[in-house]
C-alpha cells in the first residue's frame, strides 16, 4: 500500500498517530507528481517548496500535541481559477498567464485555519468554458484510466489528479456541471454543495448566479470532510447564506431503509449510452435492494434548463470577463497607441476561441432588441425548473440520474462542434439552474473499460441526505476501491 | 430569429473583441448554431411565470459602514501591466 493511495481519513490517522509525518507524506506526494504528471498534465503550478515548508510547520504542531483539524497536513491541490496568495492563479488563460493574487479565496484560507497543505495549482479549461480540459490555453490534461481520452472538465485537472492520486483531494469549481461531470469521467467522488454553501469570495467568476466550489475526492468521507471545511456564511460574499454549517460527516449512515428515490425518465432515454443505463439501472437495483423505494418520475422542463442555461451563463460571463481590460492585470496587448487599442487588442489576443464564443453569446442575448425573447425567457425558465425540482422533491428525498450521457470520449473527437460538446451536459445543469446540491458517485465501468458516474440530486442545503446515499452506496459496492493504472 | 454577419459585427463591438474576416465567418457559423439550439426555448410556454432574480430569495444585504484596512498599493499595482508612482498607467486620453 502506497501512502498515495490512502484518503483523508486513512492519513489524517496515521499522521495523528505519528506512524508517518506530513513532510514525509508531501514528499511522496512531490515524488510521484514528478513521476506522473509528465503523463496525465494536472498541474499548472506545483508549489514544492511552500508545501514542503507548511508540512514542517504542520509536524511541529502535531509534535507539540496541539489539536489540530481534520485536514491537518493533507496534501490538497486547487483548481487554477481559485485565488491563492502569491501563487499564480491563471485561469488556464493567456490572460492571467502571470497573475498572482493579492488574496486568498475565502476557501483557501479555511483550509490553512485547518493546516491542510495546498500542493499546486490545477489545469482547467479556460475561465471554466469547457467540458474536457482541451479548452486550456496552456495544455490538455489526460484521463488517468487512458490517457488518450479526455479527463472531463472544466475541473479536468481537479478529477485527474485525484484520479492518478496526485493529491489526496482537490477543489474545483461547477457551473454547469464541471465538478460532477469529469469527477465522473475519472472515477472520484465530486459535489456541488447548494449554492450558497460555500462562499465564492476570490473565485474568478465565469456566471455568479451559477457557480459553486466544491470537492472532488477518493471517497464519500472524504467529500464530507472537505464540505466540513469549506461550507460557511462569509461576509465577503452576500449570496453566500446564512443557514447553519451542519457536521456533515454525521451524515454518514450506511442505511436508505424508507428513503424515497426518483429517476426521471427524461435522463434515462434518447442520447443516454447503453453502458451508461445499465449501470444506473445496477445501482437502483442495489438501492432497491438496501431498501430504499425507487420509482420512475418526470421532470419534462429540465430539457429547456440546457439552452437557458446557455443564454444565462453567457450573459453572466460576458459582464464578468469585461473587467478584463489590460490595465488592472493580466495581459496587456503590445500593439495599441489608444486606451481602447489596449482594450480590443488585449481581450483579442488574451481569451481563446470558447471563452471569446461565450462572450458574443452572452453579448448578444443581453443586446438591445433581444434581451426580453433571451435573456428574460430563459430566466422565467428557470423559475419553471425551479419549481419543478421542488414539487418532484416533496414526493422525493434523492434525485437518481447519470452524470453524463457517455462515458470520457476521445481527445480531439469534439472539440470542433460547439453545440454537440453543449449537449453533454443535459443531466448536469439543471442542478446549477436549481441552485441543488447533487453529488457524482462511481458506479461502473464502461465496455472501454472507462468509469461512469451516477449523480444523486438533493433538496437545498440537504447535502446531509446526498452524502448518507451516496455512502450506503458505497459502503455497498467495491467501485470507489478500484484504481487506474498509472 | 438569426443572426447575420452585420450583427456579430456589433455584438463583437460591443464586447470590445475584434475578428478578421476568416474568423468572422467561423463565429457566424458557431453563432448560428448556437442561435439556433436556444431558439428551442420559443417551445414553453411562459407567459405566467415570474423572472428568477435570486436563488436563495435574498434581497438587499446590508453591512454596517466601518473603516477597515484595505489591500496594499504596492501588492495591488505588482499585478499591473504598467504603472508610474504607484498608479495604474495607459495612453495619454486627452490631447
Amino acid at each position: 500500500m502506497n501512502l498515495f493511495d490512502l484518503t483523508i481519513h486513512e492519513l489524517r490517522e496515521k499522521l495523528e498517530k505519528r506512524e508517518i509525518t506530513s513532510v514525509q507524506l508531501t514528499k511522496c506526494y512531490l515524488d510521484r507528481i514528478k513521476e506522473v504528471d509528465e503523463k496525465t498534465k494536472a498541474y499548472v503550478t506545483v508549489c514544492g517548496e511552500y508545501a514542503l515548508n507548511r508540512a514542517k510547520e504542520i509536524d511541529e504542531k502535531y509534535a507539540k500535541g496541539e489539536k489540530l483539524g481534520p485536514l491537518a497536513g493533507i496534501p490538497i491541490a486547487i483548481k487554477d481559477n481559485i485565488c491563492t496568495k502569491g501563487i499564480k492563479t491563471t485561469c488556464s488563460s493567456k490572460m492571467l498567464e502571470n497573475f498572482i493574487p493579492p488574496y486568498n479565496a475565502t476557501v483557501i484560507e479555511k483550509l490553512n485555519a485547518e493546516d491542510a497543505i495546498i500542493l499546486g495549482k490545477l489545469n482547467m479549461d479556460e475561465f471554466a468554458m469547457g467540458a474536457s480540459n482541451e479548452r486550456s490555453a496552456f495544455f490538455k490534461t489526460k484521463n488517468p484510466w487512458n490517457l488518450n481520452k479526455v479527463p472531463g472538465g472544466s475541473s479536468g485537472g481537479s478529477a485527474s489528479c485525484v484520479g492518478a492520486n496526485l493529491a489526496t483531494a482537490t477543489l474545483g469549481s461547477d457551473t454547469g456541471g464541471s465538478i460532477r461531470q469529469p469527477a465522473s469521467f475519472c472515477g472520484v467522488v465530486g459535489l456541488k454543495p447548494t449554492y450558497g454553501r460555500v462562499s465564492r469570495y476570490g473565485l474568478v467568476a465565469f456566471a455568479s448566479s451559477l457557480d459553486q466550489i466544491g470537492p472532488l475526492t477518493k471517497d464519500v468521507t472524504d467529500s464530507a470532510i472537505m464540505l466540513n471545511a469549506i461550507s460557511g456564511k462569509d461576509n465577503m460574499d452576500t449570496t453566500s447564506a446564512n443557514v447553519e454549517v451542519k457536521d456533515y460527516t454525521k451524515a454518514l449512515i450506511n442505511d436508505v431503509k424508507g428513503l424515497k428515490i426518483g429517476v426521471p425518465k427524461e435522463y434515462m432515454g434518447e442520447g443516454i449510452s447503453e453502458d451508461v443505463k445499465d449501470a444506473i439501472n445496477k445501482a437502483i437495483e442495489v438501492y432497491k435492494s438496501l431498501g430504499a423505494t425507487v420509482e420512475e418520475c418526470s421532470i419534462p422542463v429540465t430539457k429547456y434548463a440546457l439552452p437557458a442555461y446557455y443564454i444565462i451563463s453567457g450573459a453572466e460571463a460576458s459582464s464578468n470577463l469585461g473587467r478584463f481590460d489590460g490595465i488592472r492585470y493580466g495581459y496587456r496587448t503590445k500593439n495599441y497607441s489608444t486606451l481602447s487599442d489596449i482594450y480590443r487588442n488585449s481581450r483579442s489576443e488574451g481569451f481563446g476561441e470558447e471563452v471569446k464564443r461565450r462572450i458574443l453569446t452572452g453579448t448578444y442575448v443581453l443586446s438591445s432588441g433581444y434581451y426580453d425573447a433571451y435573456y428574460k425567457k430563459a430566466q422565467k425558465v428557470r423559475t419553471k425548473v425551479i419549481n419543478e425540482y421542488k414539487e418532484m422533491f416533496e414526493k422525493y428525498d434523492v434525485i437518481l440520474t447519470p452524470v453524463s450521457p457517455t462515458t470520457a470520449y476521445d481527445l480531439n473527437s469534439k472539440v470542433n462542434n460547439p453545440v454537440e460538446m453543449y449537449l453533454a451536459d443535459i443531466c448536469t445543469v439543471s442542478v446549477n439552474i436549481a441552485g441543488v446540491p447533487a453529488i457524482s458517485v462511481p458506479c461502473g465501468f464502461g465496455k472501454d473499460n472507462m468509469p461512469i458516474g451516477m449523480q444523486l440530486i438533493g433538496k437545498h442545503f440537504d447535502e446531509e441526505t446526498i452524502l448518507r446515499a451516496a455512502y450506503t452506496y458505497e459502503q455497498n459496492t467495491n467501485w470507489h476501491t478500484m484504481k487506474a493504472d498509472i | 430569429m438569426n443572426i447575420t454577419k452585420e450583427q456579430l459585427k456589433h455584438i463583437a463591438n460591443l464586447s470590445n473583441l475584434s475578428f478578421n474576416d476568416e474568423e468572422l465567418e467561423k463565429y457566424l457559423v458557431d453563432m448560428t448554431g448556437i442561435v439556433d439550439f436556444v431558439n428551442q426555448l420559443n417551445e414553453i410556454n411562459t407567459d405566467d411565470v415570474e423572472i428568477t432574480t435570486s436563488i436563495l430569495g435574498e434581497y438587499n444585504i446590508f453591512r454596517e459602514d466601518e473603516i477597515k484596512e484595505s489591500f496594499d498599493r504596492e501588492l495591488l499595482i505588482q499585478n499591473a501591466p504598467d504603472s508610474q508612482d504607484g498608479m495604474f498607467k495607459i495612453p495619454r486620453v486627452i490631447e
